[in-house]
């Protein structure tokens, strides 16, 4: 049994790199340090996997060899003459620059999952620029960290324990210890609680409240963790200070944040559904901060305002720089979605979204993004890798998205894959094949190969560059 | 509540405000294989607020109906106390909330996944498996694979 060390998760956009895979006889028997997510994926990605390249023929699918159906999937692309291509977040940074170059040959318009995640983030980065940095600061020096609108217990599970507040840093120690204490200190008041309103019931005096009154912030020379969220998520039960706000509110909480740090008074009790007296005490946190980060979720760019809620949150680390350092940081999904925005824009310019229809770049998010072309019901065919946008996309977008030629690279058997023309299954990236990979703060790293792929499946890469060259091959053949 | 009311609250049918999210066991279920019971139990649920389950009289663990002007999707209610806004509801991401949510980008490129309004109902029918529900959605466009 080999045990191989430092292996880089390929599940969510923290890209732990600390990971040991336990090997025998090319299986993987278990794995150490990853979180629940990395866990499942490492020890159940050989469950409902295809392994044969499909066609559809006369409506059924039927197994056929990797040269048919690359030959067939370069058909389509070369046949059509708006391809969309689409997913690439889940697939190596050698790959997706594969994708770039098809894109460009046959003039479809290609797209990552960005478009439907960090998207806004991106289009309000360009508006109003971006105060970042690396996670290893923020490890050691942050001493204020908000999650404004994410979940990190949920999507991202060892953020916080490596990056944030329960870290223990060269200059800011983890939050552990007041944590547990809290905890034995709430559920005790609980368990009074339950007493009590027995005892009450009993009677007819009013029933007790649950919560826990008075809870005071800790020294100002420690770290704090702040939570907004439109509900009280397991990443709040963290925090020192949980915020809710009400659905479709942030942008108005933001703006106020901004009011009160410029020392403005306002002429309300609350802010969508925020007590002023709870933003004057954030706000108080952030300006007495010495290095404080916003990490900020899908809850600023899926609810209304989109990108204009995350240009609020920008803003406001921009005027929180006047007093102290402060910085922010969108959480990142896909392992790579990161890197599917670095390769998109050295190679055309632009991080997502791009057209390549009139023979250069263009990008225009609304009118080039994914699902605006697939709601418009302008793409002819379609490419995805990596992604299963049957499963994710909005119902009309997929109803337009089934209907036309669908060429799909995976190596699962997802719902798009199950509605395919074509399927080409292939190996997992990190797990079977090596590429590069960028964690959510830019930083690259090498994904490994751990075991052998099954007999057949190539890497993305590989077969891209097939696909590419029989593109090629029938383009010049059309040509001639 | 000015921000609920601003939403669209007056039409009584559409009382609810649908969220969208990442949940730790949708993750899991994922990983597990989107056809997986897992998935479907982890995926194919509304966690609701206790109290607006007292008001329709929905139970923990019972089926119910989901509809937005999109569409509309059978899931499992799920108690949440973590809810704690009456007339919220979280679906996690997935092919069963994706199909009561609308499309338009309104130049973006991102359709609205958190805060659409929703109406709630109890229902005695099932929750369609994943197979099941491609092909109620989109089996008359083409194509839906069954056999393995």
């Amino acid at each position: 049994m080999d045990v191989i060390s430092s292996v880089v998760c390929p599940v969510c956009g923290c890209c732990c790199d600390d990971l040991e895979v336990l090997v025998d006889n090319n299986q993987i028997i278990d794995v150490r340090n990853a979180c629940a997510l990395g866990a499942a994926k490492f020890l159940n990605y050989g469950a409902h996997r295809n392994t044969k390249p499909l066609v559809r023929k006369n409506g059924k699918m039927v197994k056929v060899s990797l040269e048919e159906a690359i030959g067939r999937g370069a058909e389509i692309l070369a046949n059509a003459s708006y391809p969309l291509l689409y997913g690439w977040s889940s697939t190596s940074c050698e790959a997706i620059r594969v994708g770039l170059e098809l894109a460009e040959e046959v003039g479809g318009v290609i797209d990552n999952t960005s478009t439907i995640c960090h998207g806004p983030s991106i289009i309000a980065v360009q508006e109003v620029g971006l105060p970042a940095c690396t996670l290893g600061q923020i490890r050691h020096r942050a001493d204020l960290i908000i999650y404004w609108g994410s979940n990190p217990w949920s999507a991202h599970p060892r953020h916080i324990e490596r990056y944030t507040a329960l870290a223990e840093g060269r200059f800011q120690k983890g939050i552990w210890k007041r944590y547990l204490s809290r905890l034995v200190f709430e559920s005790a008041s609980k368990r009074r609680y339950r007493v009590a309103s027995l005892v009450f019931k009993a009677g007819s005096m009013p029933l007790p409240t649950a919560e826990v009154s008075g809870r005071s912030l800790p020294p100002s020379e420690e770290r704090k963790l702040v939570v907004v969220d439109v509900q009280k998520t397991r990443t709040a039960d963290l925090a020192d200070l949980f915020v809710r706000v009400e659905p479709g509110g942030d942008y108005d909480v933001l703006q106020a944040l901004r009011a009160l740090i410029r020392d403005e008074e306002l002429d309300v009790d609350d802010v969508a559904g925020v007590p002023v007296e709870t933003l004057e005490e954030l706000a108080d946190l952030m300006v007495n901060a010495r290095f404080g980060i916003i990490f900020f979720g899908l809850g600023l760019t899926m609810s209304v305002g989109r990108s204009r809620n995350v240009e609020a949150a920008i803003k406001l680390t921009r005027d929180l720089n006047k007093y102290t350092k402060f910085l922010i940081m969108p959480m990142r999904g896909h392992f790579n979605v990161t890197g599917a925005d670095t390769v998109f824009t050295w190679q055309t310019g632009y991080p997502y979204a791009v057209d390549f229809s009139h023979g250069y770049p263009r990008y225009n998010p609304g009118e080039t993004s994914a699902i605006d072309v697939l709601m418009k019901d302008d793409a002819d065919a379609a490419l995805v890798v990596a992604s299963d946008p049957v499963s994710n996309f909005p119902k009309k977008c997929v109803e337009n998205l089934v209907k036309k030629p669908l060429v799909v690279i995976d190596p699962h058997m997802s719902a798009t894959a199950l509605v395919a023309d074509v399927v080409i299954p292939s190996a997992f990236v990190g797990i079977e094949a090596e590429g590069t990979t960028y964690r959510m703060d830019h930083v690259p790293l090498p994904l490994k190969k751990i075991v052998e792929p099954p007999e057949g499946c190539l890497p993305d890469e590989g077969i891209l560059k097939m696909i590419l060259e029989r593109v090629r091959e029938i383009k010049s053949k059309k040509a001639s | 509540m000015a921000k609920l009311e601003s939403l669209g609250r007056p039409d009584a049918g559409m009382g609810f405000i649908l969220i969208t999210g990442r949940t730790i066991n949708q993750g899991c279920g994922k990983e597990h294989g989107k056809f997986s019971g897992e998935y479907l139990a982890n995926v194919a649920v509304c966690e609701m607020n206790p109290e607006d389950m007292r008001r329709l009289n929905v139970k923990d663990g019972m089926n119910v109906r989901v509809t937005t002007e999109a569409g509309s999707v059978i899931v499992k209610a799920k108690k949440s106390r973590r809810i704690k806004t009456p007339g919220v509801i979280f679906i996690p991401y997935g092919p069963w909330a994706n199909a009561v949510l609308k499309s338009e980008s309104e130049g973006t490129g991102m359709p609205l996944l958190k805060g659409l309004k929703a109406n709630v109902e109890p229902t005695w029918e099932e929750v369609s498996s994943l197979e099941d529900l491609l092909i109620k959605t989109y089996g008359s466009s083409k194509k839906v694979r069954l056999e393995e």
